[in-house]
């Protein structure tokens, strides 16, 4: 069941990483949050994240432990592995730029977020199930937010509008491997434990465009694909990123709190 | 500078079914959706409530702070107005 077994544990680090960079990006606005009460909110729902992916990657150390010497902990896996060895979407590394993109990024990727873990609430493997269950509630709120903030400036002033559009513009080619599974993907579906990501696109697509059309923004119609996060190929951004969120454990190996 | 600030809202919590609504603070929002949202981010991260009212704080009517005097200070001297002379069963809570 070698095979099995690291298919599981490549599976469970791409869910807790892409929870795990993006929370890290939100982190990146406490204390510049454009008011007080959005500081709060959107820091909330990075540690909504920042929690889920701790779940999976106990899992994933749990899953690891069975073809490997031995499993690695939350923090080796979140804070040990270089840029190559991440399995996040592209999206979910994007830099912050103003609100609008952050909340066009979130919206993209909630959405998706939503349906997956909907789909893995099935999943045959209990654990995957359960933690599905757990993080699908909260997922529920951050899309209800997001998609309230891309309608808001979508339909807001000119310049919102405006910020919004080109947000959703330059997000898009990063929303095309979400629904691209890979032989991985396949085989864990196959076993009843991963979901169908490509039969995800059309509900993400009904709902996204739904969204859009009420925030009077539109649809991207470029077809070009940025994909590679799931095999570790990131755009430049994860690398600067990873500096600064990995410093303290590179710097004083083993530092606990 | 002009600047146009959010109006400020005024918000309320039930912790618990059964209890009343009670005041916990207040918070900037464009609006009630997003008041209520903005409420559910800063007043119950730690498992704090089930219910939510928020109002806006230029709708509550208050009494004036110069009024003390005659509104509250008639009170001060009747104490047989308060129910400490019965004797409550035991076990009742929030009478």
């Amino acid at each position: 069941m070698n095979d099995a077994d690291r298919r599981r544990f490549e599976f469970l680090l791409r869910l807790a990483d892409s929870d795990l960079v993006l929370a890290q990006r939100l982190g990146e606005w406490v204390g510049h949050g454009p008011v007080l009460e959005e500081d709060i909110a959107l820091t909330n729902v990075g540690l909504d994240l920042l929690g889920q992916a701790r779940l999976w990657f106990a899992y994933a150390g749990e899953v690891e432990a069975r073809f490997a010497d031995r499993g690695r902990t939350e923090d080796e896996l979140a804070f040990l592995r270089d840029g190559g060895e991440f399995r996040n979407l592209l999206l979910a590394e994007q830099p912050n730029g103003s609100y609008a993109d952050t909340m066009a990024r979130q919206f993209l990727f909630d959405v998706w977020h939503g349906l997956v873990l909907g789909s893995l609430i099935l999943s045959g493997d209990e654990r995957i199930a359960e933690i599905a269950a757990k993080a699908r509630k909260e997922a529920t709120y951050h899309v209800e937010r997001s998609a309230d903030w891309v309608i808001r400036l979508g339909d807001g002033t000119e310049e919102s509008h405006a910020r919004m559009q080109s947000a959703i513009d330059d997000l898009w080619m990063y929303t095309g491997e979400m629904f691209e599974p890979d032989a991985t993907d396949r085989a864990l579906a196959g076993e009843g434990i991963g979901c169908d990501l490509a039969a995800l696109a059309a509900p993400w697509r009904e709902t996204v465009e739904a969204v859009l059309r009420e925030a009077t923004l539109a649809v991207p119609k470029t077809s070009a694909v940025q994909r590679g996060g799931r095999r570790g190929v990131h755009t430049e951004h994860l690398g600067h990123m990873l500096a600064t969120m990995q410093w303290l454990q590179r710097a004083y190996p083993g530092a606990q709190w | 500078m002009s600047r146009n600030e959010w109006p400020l809202w005024e918000i309320f919590i039930r912790s618990q079914h059964g209890l009343a609504h009670k005041h916990v603070g207040s918070l900037h929002a464009p609006d009630a959706e997003m008041a209520v949202k903005n409420a559910r981010d800063v007043y119950t991260r730690r498992n704090e409530g089930v219910s939510i009212w928020v109002v806006k704080s230029e709708d509550i009517t208050a009494t004036a702070p110069g009024d003390k005097t005659p509104l509250f200070d008639p009170a001060a001297s009747k104490v047989y107005r308060h129910p400490t002379f019965f004797p409550m069963p035991e076990g009742v809570k929030h009478l």
